[in-house]
């Protein structure tokens, strides 16, 4: 599992639930240490022990841990790099949405080496949509879910999300556009000053 | 606005279209942007934008003349963002259509001007290079901060090194941990401070690359003439200790050095090349002092070191065989052990 992943898991029981937390997450789960490095690659074990550790300690199944660490990636004010990335992908939520075809691809050119599943949008009419992940990382799609929900808000649109279980073709998200945008959402400037 | 300026507007937002004189007569909406207290539309072009190249266009009919050829502009007044530029004869009037782009300057401009998707066409890749920098330097930051981290850990973990690096032998703190530690449990043992002979030539005639061959080579034999409990460290470039734990008897020692004498004699080959060195030992006995101290023992094998290699190359000296006040040195040929 790349280490960027397992890094955003470890800032996101960082941030949320506090450094000690995260230790004793480290210590139960046998990682052998207590700092993932973004730029190395771990065992997949490592990631599930993790994640099946947090939810234990957490009494939240599992899903809904990796549901808010996807909201944790779009809304934390300590990764806003991720945030601007996805909104580089369109003015609205609609061509947010159509610009998923090409996450895969774009987080490609950008790392290649870290490979997450392909997306496949598919429109049904009325702002109903389906959103289709390739298997290959198994809760993918619930971590999608956070993340389009984060994304939502962020364009000021209001969504309906929901998660449909697992095919044989991977995860599917229906999702549904209420309102598009039903407030002014939040800024996007393309270029930023850094401080 | 007639309809084919909208479309133009769509298409190329950073389009100008100027007459024979070089007045601007539209402006693209996102060229427009970029200087919103300034009405585009009625100036002449270069007082606005300056042409860094080709370079000598100072009038209207110099840029006329530039149709069809890459132009590189900046504005006039600050900020001076720079464009890359190409222009035709206006398809609908007898001046020109100059369409600009922001080329590498890009990055700048989008901060100064606040740009945002809706400022360029749906085709323009901008928006897809402004990602792939940002998300390059991303993954640069992260890598650097890992590179950061390594290089402490490296440093730490150097620092607390007992290995040389160069021959793999114990270093000089690992020496005075074994020793220490060889002391605190009483224990007899020998010191031999060997020094290599001619090794400095060795370096200086055959290259560095060879001098470390032989450093290694030197290291693997006192490996194999020594036991395993017994300690082998390279303490300096050509110096090298070894610490004899529990010796049989001082034969038993002289036995070690006159073999690693006789060994280090033999010529070393390496590729097309041949090095030629040799080694002076001096010696001390633990089991010499009521309470052996580090320091002392060092300082003794030196003098005995000094008195080998006084007495020739090759030689191998016990400190209990000098006479005190170092007068009248008496030292044993090593060949007759």
């Amino acid at each position: 599992m790349h280490g960027l992943i397992n890094k955003g898991i470890e800032r996101f029981v960082i941030d949320t639930y506090g450094q000690t937390t995260w230790l004793e997450v480290a210590g139960q789960a046998r990682l052998g240490f207590t700092e993932f490095e973004a730029m190395l690659t771990y065992e997949p074990c490592l990631t599930d022990r993790m994640l099946a550790t947090i939810a234990e300690r957490l009494r939240r199944p599992r899903e809904a841990v990796l549901e808010d660490f996807g909201t944790f990636l779009v809304a934390s004010p300590s990764l806003p790099a991720i945030r601007r990335l996805m909104r580089f992908g369109g003015v609205t939520y609609q061509d947010f949405l159509h610009s998923l075809d090409e996450l895969s691809d774009r987080v490609r050119l950008a790392m290649d080496d870290l490979i997450l599943p392909q997306l496949t949008l598919i429109e049904q009419g009325q702002g109903q949509f389906r959103l289709r992940c390739k298997p290959g990382l198994e809760g993918f799609g619930h971590v999608m879910v956070g993340v389009l929900r984060a994304m939502a808000d962020d364009y000021g649109a209001l969504a309906v999300l929901d998660h449909h279980g697992y095919g044989e073709q991977g995860e599917e998200i229906a999702i549904a556009i209420v309102q598009d945008p039903f407030s002014e959402g939040k800024t996007f400037e393309l270029g930023v000053r850094c401080a | 606005m007639t309809a084919r300026e909208d479309s133009m507007d769509l298409i190329c937002p950073m389009h100008a279209i100027l007459d024979t004189d070089g007045i601007i007569r539209h402006a693209g909406p996102t060229l427009q942007k970029l200087r919103p207290d300034t009405g585009m539309v009625g100036r002449r072009i270069l007082e606005m934008f300056e042409v860094t190249r080709p370079q000598g266009i100072d009038c209207a009919a110099g840029l006329m003349a530039m149709r069809g050829r890459t132009l590189h502009l900046r504005f006039r007044d600050a900020p001076h963002t720079a464009f890359k530029a190409v222009s035709v004869p206006d398809p609908s009037g007898t001046g020109l259509l100059i369409n600009l782009s922001f080329g590498i300057s890009i990055v700048e401009a989008v901060q100064d001007y606040a740009l945002t998707h809706a400022d360029f066409a749906a085709t323009d890749l901008t928006i897809e290079l402004l990602y792939l920098v940002e998300a390059k330097s991303a993954a640069m930051d992260a890598s650097r901060r890992l590179n950061q981290r390594l290089r402490g850990a490296r440093d730490i973990a150097e620092e607390q090194a007992v290995t040389d690096a160069l021959t793999g032998l114990t270093n000089r703190r690992g020496l005075e941990v074994m020793m220490k530690r060889l002391i605190a449990r009483n224990g007899r043992f020998a010191l031999m401070q060997v020094d290599l002979d001619f090794f400095k030539q060795v370096n200086d005639r055959l290259g560095h690359d060879v001098g470390d061959q032989v450093l290694r080579r030197v290291g693997q034999i006192m490996r194999e003439e020594t036991r395993d409990r017994d300690v082998v460290a390279r303490v300096g470039g050509d110096e090298f200790v070894l610490i004899i734990d529990s010796p049989v008897s001082v034969v038993a020692v002289e036995q070690i050095g006159a073999r690693l004498i006789s060994r280090l004699r033999e010529p070393m080959a390496f590729d097309r090349e041949t090095s030629r060195i040799s080694c002076s030992i001096g010696s001390v006995f633990s089991s010499d002092y009521d309470a052996p101290e580090i320091a002392q023992l060092f300082k003794d094998a030196d003098i005995a070191l000094y008195a080998s290699k006084n007495a020739g190359r090759g030689r191998h000296v016990f400190h209990h065989q000098l006479k005190p006040a170092g007068t009248g040195v008496h030292v044993k040929d090593p060949t007759n052990v």
